[in-house]
């Protein structure tokens, strides 16, 4: 199995940043049979670790499609994408799968776990492909299901879990093999604002506890939660800003009504 | 990924859906069953032909009038006038490698004992007919030299003639009419079955001395037949071509003509019955087998859905770190898994129809353990082989594109 390890003879060797992510000038093309459809038009963005940054933008506007390059399930039209100072663009499939395996940790809107299969079984799915023992894999989900406040959820199915409590099973997943970044495409997108609040708190924590996070929301309310948010309009980057006085989700949580009440 | 892993993943996919997976796995049982039986049959007719060749007498030859088929002219065993008692004295005196011979005749006759008439062949013969055919009595014994030079009335019978004509009624010493003759019984046979070669039942004949067919019955002095048995079972070859020249010089037949007679060696029949029936053992394998590759069809078919509907799986699989070879060799093994439990299956209920059958028609009992192993290697392969194409299928899809899959 491929590791990640720096092709030698790149002509644009990489500079002295320390971004995590680093993109430049990428662009990336949908052919639709005669017409084209351009869903990234000159990205020029580095990330650095231990950021929390949160993507916005209309809908259409690219966020997705950067969120795929920048996961390594798709490859760029042409420009540039680093991850930790390697050219990922010149990866084979196997490599690229191999990436997401390690390095990514991947949350989707739609929690997308397997269903008739308990709650710890989905968080030990990335270890079957990590090349680690059994016991090791095992050991790593229990500790990933603690981590997001499941420990007493381990055997129950997705149907039997609430939507935070999936979502919450699907970030164990995305942590499970210890991850440089964790992306995540509207992860509160099918949850009430509770539990949006509940799921940043998680994100917030991971984020101190040194990961780098990239997540996607419509909600200005959910970036806040964010150290930086970017924007993007059609295919562009509109704004880059840090987020001034932003609120910790364990605060916000305490003044929020409870379900119970 | 480890091999327990996707073992385990794969039982469980097919657990999932457990009558649509016995379905699929039901045409891989059906032809994996039907293969080991087929070979099964087949094998047992085999040596059931073998146990009847060897029944009919060692190191036997058999000389008929009339040719087969030589030299585009098609004519019938009998079909010729040409082979007369003489021959056979000849055959006795002139070959080295002969032991004995009896000569023999054939005519169909209706049989008459009290109420009951029975119609069956009368053969004229010479007592040591029944040494060379190893043929034993169940009561009495032979008709005698001197019937044969007296022409008695004597007959020696059949056990489907004795069932069919005298019942419960002892036949020894009564008497019969053939072709309203009355004839004497002597002795009764033991049973000796079905002829290997001609299928016909041996049972069902009479035997008179031949001078009584000659004269009293057919009123012709032409032989159908002489049996002849070899000195050994090597011998038996050196006296078909003894034999076949002898009866050229005595036929008169010129350098270049056709044999008016023909001599067929036992030997050359076993191995005519032996070609025969592995002939008929690779057919009903090959019918078999066809079953084999429809159940690989069905398999097929059931995992092109299965991929189909778990296309969504795939998709979380791919953005969590499977490659595409781990997606591939998934639902590879689950198709092997899926075929091999079939030909598992299969095997028992093949071992199980193959005895059932064998012992139903009195065959000995053959379960061929090629077939077996070929069965399972074979269901291993139509797994592999059919389910190659959705596993490849899977393994190409689009992570993106089947994250979003509905
Ligand atoms: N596979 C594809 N084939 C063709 N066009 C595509 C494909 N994926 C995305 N697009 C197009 O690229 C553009 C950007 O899409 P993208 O999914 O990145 O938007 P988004 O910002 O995530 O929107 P949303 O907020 O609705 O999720 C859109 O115009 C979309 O139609
Ligand atoms: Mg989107």
């Amino acid at each position: 199995m491929a590791t990640i390890s720096q092709p030698d003879t790149h002509p644009a060797q990489a500079p002295a940043t320390n971004a995590i992510i680093r993109v430049a000038d990428a662009h990336k093309y949908y052919e639709l049979g005669e017409t084209r459809v351009h869903a990234l038009r000159g990205v020029n963005v580095e990330i650095h670790r231990g950021e929390f940054v949160a993507i916005m933008g209309a809908s259409g506007s690219g966020k997705s499609t950067f969120m795929n390059i920048v996961g390594c399930l798709d490859t760029l039209s042409s420009g540039e994408y680093f991850l930790e100072e390697i050219d990922v663009q010149r990866f084979s499939k196997k490599d690229l799968a191999s990436i997401r395996n390690k390095k990514i940790g991947f949350v989707f809107q739609g929690f997308n776990l397997l269903s008739r299969t308990t709650a710890l079984e989905n968080v030990e799915l990335p270890t079957l492909y990590a090349h680690i023992t059994h016991a090791e894999g095992q050991r790593r989900a229990h500790e990933a299901l603690e981590l997001v406040g499941l420990g007493e959820r381990k055997l129950h199915y997705p149907s039997q879990l609430s939507g935070g409590q999936q979502q919450r099973v699907a970030i164990a997943r995305a942590l499970v093999n210890r991850p440089a970044i964790l992306l995540a495409d509207e992860p509160t997108g099918n949850l009430d604002s509770r539990t949006s609040v509940e799921i940043m708190d998680v994100f917030q924590n991971l984020n101190l506890g040194g990961l780098t996070v990239v997540l996607v929301t419509h909600e200005p309310d959910i970036s806040q939660f964010a150290t930086r948010t970017i924007e993007f309009r059609d295919g562009r980057i509109r704004h880059d800003t840090p987020v001034k006085n932003r609120p910790l989700a364990s605060e916000v949580l305490k003044n929020l009504p409870t379900l119970e009440d | 990924m480890e091999i327990v892993a996707i073992l385990r993943i794969a039982m469980r996919a097919l657990a999932r859906n457990k009558m649509r997976s016995a379905l699929t796995m039901l045409g891989i049982i059906i032809g994996v069953a039907a293969v080991i039986a087929m070979v099964s049959v087949g094998q047992g007719a085999q040596a059931q032909a073998q146990q009847q060749i060897a029944a009919m007498g060692s190191n036997m030859l058999f000389v008929g009038s009339g040719t087969i088929s030589r030299g585009g002219m098609h004519m019938g065993w009998g079909a010729t006038k040409t082979l007369i008692y003489e021959d056979e004295q000849a055959i006795v005196r002139e070959c080295p490698a002969v032991k004995a011979a009896a000569p023999g005749a054939t005519a169909s006759a209706q049989v008459v004992f009290g109420n009951d008439n029975w119609n069956t062949r009368v053969n004229g013969t010479e007592p040591q007919y029944f040494d060379i055919r190893t043929w034993a009595f169940q009561e009495g014994a032979s008709f005698s030299q001197a019937d044969g030079e007296s022409v008695a009335n004597v007959a020696v019978i059949g056990e489907t003639v004795r069932k069919n004509l005298f019942g419960a009624t002892d036949p020894l010493g009564q008497t019969m009419r053939i072709n309203n003759l009355p004839f004497k019984v002597v002795g009764v046979l033991v049973t000796k079955g079905t002829s290997a070669a001609g299928g016909d039942d041996q049972d069902d004949n009479i035997f008179v001395p031949i001078t009584t067919l000659q004269k009293k019955i057919t009123g012709q002095p032409w032989l159908r037949w002489i049996i002849v048995s070899a000195v050994s079972r090597q011998g038996s070859y050196i006296a078909q071509q003894q034999i076949a020249s002898l009866l050229r010089d005595r036929h008169r037949i010129r350098p270049g003509s056709d044999d008016d007679f023909f001599v067929r060696n036992l030997a050359d029949m076993a191995d005519l019955a032996d070609q025969q029936s592995r002939l008929f053992t690779v057919l009903l394998a090959s019918i078999a087998s066809i079953s084999l590759i429809v159940g690989g069809i069905g398999i097929m078919n059931i995992m092109l859905v299965s991929v189909t509907e778990r296309t969504r799986e795939i998709g979380i699989r791919m953005a969590i770190g499977a490659t595409e070879g781990d997606v591939q060799q998934q639902f590879l093994i689950e198709a092997i898994v899926l075929s091999l439990i079939g030909g598992g299956i299969g095997i028992a209920i093949g071992i199980g129809v193959s005895y059932l059958i064998t012992q139903t028609l009195g065959w000995p009992v053959l379960v061929s353990t090629t077939a077996i192993a070929a069965a399972a290697l074979f269901s291993g392969a139509v797994g592999i082989f059919f389910g190659f194409y959705p596993a490849r299928k899977a393994a190409r899809l689009d992570p993106i594109e089947a994250l979003r899959y509905e």
